[in-house]
């Protein structure tokens, strides 16, 4: 029994299902800290984003796991490996989508495409990563001649040319038109299919939640929630805001519907966790009144709302405690 | 692939994409001619002092334009060529790959290092062609070492010197700063005995003048032995060891912010 505790790297390299395993992670650049005991688990083959404002220890966090930076103290496992330790081992196994780096403008898209494909020991085909970026009648274009979309899909098939059990993506549909970020995430989720396990980061909250399935809240270089986006938002018990108008010269409220709060904008909205119920209570009553509730809707609460109400509260009170939505 | 293959398919890759630049690869070639060209004009038909008797000045210029095709290909079209690859992050996405980093940085030089050859073959074969100088033979051997260990020397100072460009768009002012008054005064241009004694010394203590006076040894009509200049070997040497040890302790993948 003593023995199973011994090490926690021997744990690691035992629990395969687990890609990355961080544990009290902190790193400091003289007296600032800019990231202050972070923990840390992504599945194997599950696609996780990591959430924050700018500044909250985002890319520091990335950028250890990627073995670009080292660590002040803590344990950092990616696919077994330190990444302190064995970078060139962990290097042929992962892909870097980074927002800050650039491929040879003069290349075109096949060459370049086959430079980074000659880097590693068992790579994709060039064709098959082509199609998997969407970049097959672009082949022969120069990286210049690219536009910003195009470009940053060939950062995407440079990362996953060396067919890496885990990709790292940074923003990857910053700057990006709505059709454009369509595309990327119908990528994302193809290389999921593919078994990759995928580590997003994104200032997007509709991304993470359109794409992940765990997502991580840092802010101020700590992890302030964490779970599935469902979860975060609630999950089943989550309240559901009804918003409506009422028309003038409406008089009386419905039985068995909470009473409603007057917003700024003049309409009413009732919070409620049996939505249905209300609705229907609602509805009914308007039915029978002949009334039309102008501007009907139903809504719960997004992923941002969760955000910026946490990333918010941390921003004004340090001591914010950590959220987890698995604990429910 | 073992490192020297990678190291070589990176060269080729790095001249691909050379060659798509028309403009900057026909200046790259068009500058050190252009100064072959107008020295030889201006000078040509004077004759100059060498040890041993007097030739015609365009054996000065070819062997200086030697050298400096040798500094521009190797220091400061490689300092240059890093900085921007620095800051458009080329760099750093390397180094995430398991490309090991000296293959990639030994494609690198490898490239600039052929690109002075093309460029010395081009000034030798056109000063022999139109200038009448007199290509060496028995001094070749201690030419090309001499360039050899010159492109060695300044390609590290490349990487010495990168540590130290704050940014892409400072690099011409930083580089050329540094590089074109040690050109001027190192034999290269104009003569070392026109200038006063102490600018002589002054240049002595840098790399580029050792570089000149090796290859202008090698070009000395007059010269009976194997033209090997030791000493000048030896200056560049320590200059070249010098630019390793900045350059492992200042040189830098990532942009600096």
């Amino acid at each position: 029994m003593a023995s199973s505790s011994a090490s926690p790297r021997t744990s690691l390299s035992s629990t395969s299902d687990l890609a990355i395993r961080v544990r009290g992670l902190r790193k400091t650049y003289g007296a600032f800290e800019a990231v202050r005991g972070i923990d840390l688990d992504v599945a194997r083959g599950e696609v996780f984003a990591l959430l924050g404002p700018n500044g909250a220890g985002k890319t520091t966090t990335v950028e250890i796991l990627e073995g670009y930076r080292e660590r002040s103290a803590g344990e950092v496992d990616v696919l077994g490996y330190d990444p302190a330790r064995h970078e060139q081992a962990l290097k042929q196994r992962i892909g870097i989508v980074l927002q800050s780096t650039g491929v040879e403008r003069y290349l075109t898209v096949e060459e370049t495409i086959d430079m980074y494909h000659g880097y590693f020991p068992d790579p994709l085909q060039t064709e098959d990563v082509l199609d998997v970026v969407g970049l097959r009648e672009q082949r022969a274009v120069r990286v210049k001649r690219l536009s910003g979309g195009q470009q940053r899909r060939l950062d995407v098939a440079v990362g996953l040319v060396g067919n890496p059990d885990l990709l790292f993506l940074d923003e990857p549909t910053t700057g990006f038109d709505p059709s454009a970020r369509r595309q990327a995430w119908e990528m994302v989720r193809g290389l999921r299919s593919l078994g990759k396990t995928v580590f997003l980061t994104t200032h997007y909250m509709d991304e993470a939640q359109y794409l992940a399935d765990r997502v991580a809240i840092i802010a101020r270089g700590q992890v302030v929630a964490e779970g599935p986006p469902t979860a975060l938002m609630g999950g089943e018990e989550a309240v559901t805001s009804v918003r409506f108008r009422l028309p003038e010269g409406a008089q009386g409220w419905p039985d068995l519907v909470p009473p409603g709060v007057r917003s700024e904008d003049g309409s009413v909205v009732i919070e409620t966790s049996t939505p249905t119920a209300v609705l229907f209570a609602l509805t009914r009553w308007a039915v029978g009144q002949s009334l039309e509730l102008s501007e009907l809707t139903v809504m719960r609460p997004s992923l941002e709302d969760v955000y910026l109400q946490l990333v918010g509260a941390e921003a004004t009170s340090d001591g914010a405690g950590r959220r987890s939505g698995r604990a429910s | 692939m073992s490192g020297a293959r990678l190291a070589a398919r990176q060269l080729r890759y790095e001249q691909l994409a050379f060659w798509r630049n028309p403009p900057a690869a026909f200046f790259t070639f068009f500058f050190p001619l252009i100064f072959l060209v107008i020295f030889n004009l201006v000078f040509g038909n004077e004759t100059i002092d060498v040890e041993g008797g007097t030739t015609k000045a365009s054996t000065f210029f070819v062997a200086g334009i030697s050298a400096l095709s040798v500094v521009n290909g190797c220091f400061t079209g490689l300092a240059m060529a890093l900085a921007i690859l620095r800051d458009e992050g080329v760099l750093k996405r390397v180094r995430g790959t398991p490309l090991p980093p000296w293959a990639y940085l030994a494609g690198r030089i490898g490239f600039n290092t052929l690109l002075s050859l093309v460029l010395i073959a081009i000034v030798v074969t056109v000063g022999a062609l139109f200038y009448g100088v007199d290509v060496p033979t028995s001094t070749m051997p201690a030419f090309v070492v001499s360039v050899g260990v010159g492109a060695a020397t300044f390609a590290a100072l490349a990487f010495a010197v990168s540590g130290f460009v704050p940014n892409a768009e400072a690099a011409p002012a930083v580089i050329n700063g540094i590089v074109l008054p040690l050109l001027f005064i190192s034999d290269v241009f104009i003569r070392e005995d026109t200038a006063p004694g102490w600018l002589n010394d002054v240049a002595q203590f840098f790399p580029v003048v050792h570089l000149s006076s090796a290859l202008q040894a090698a070009f000395n009509p007059f010269e009976t032995g194997s033209g090997f200049r030791p000493w000048d070997l030896l200056a560049m040497a320590a200059w070249g060891a010098f630019g390793v040890v900045v350059a492992l302790r200042y040189f830098s993948w990532e942009p600096r912010r």
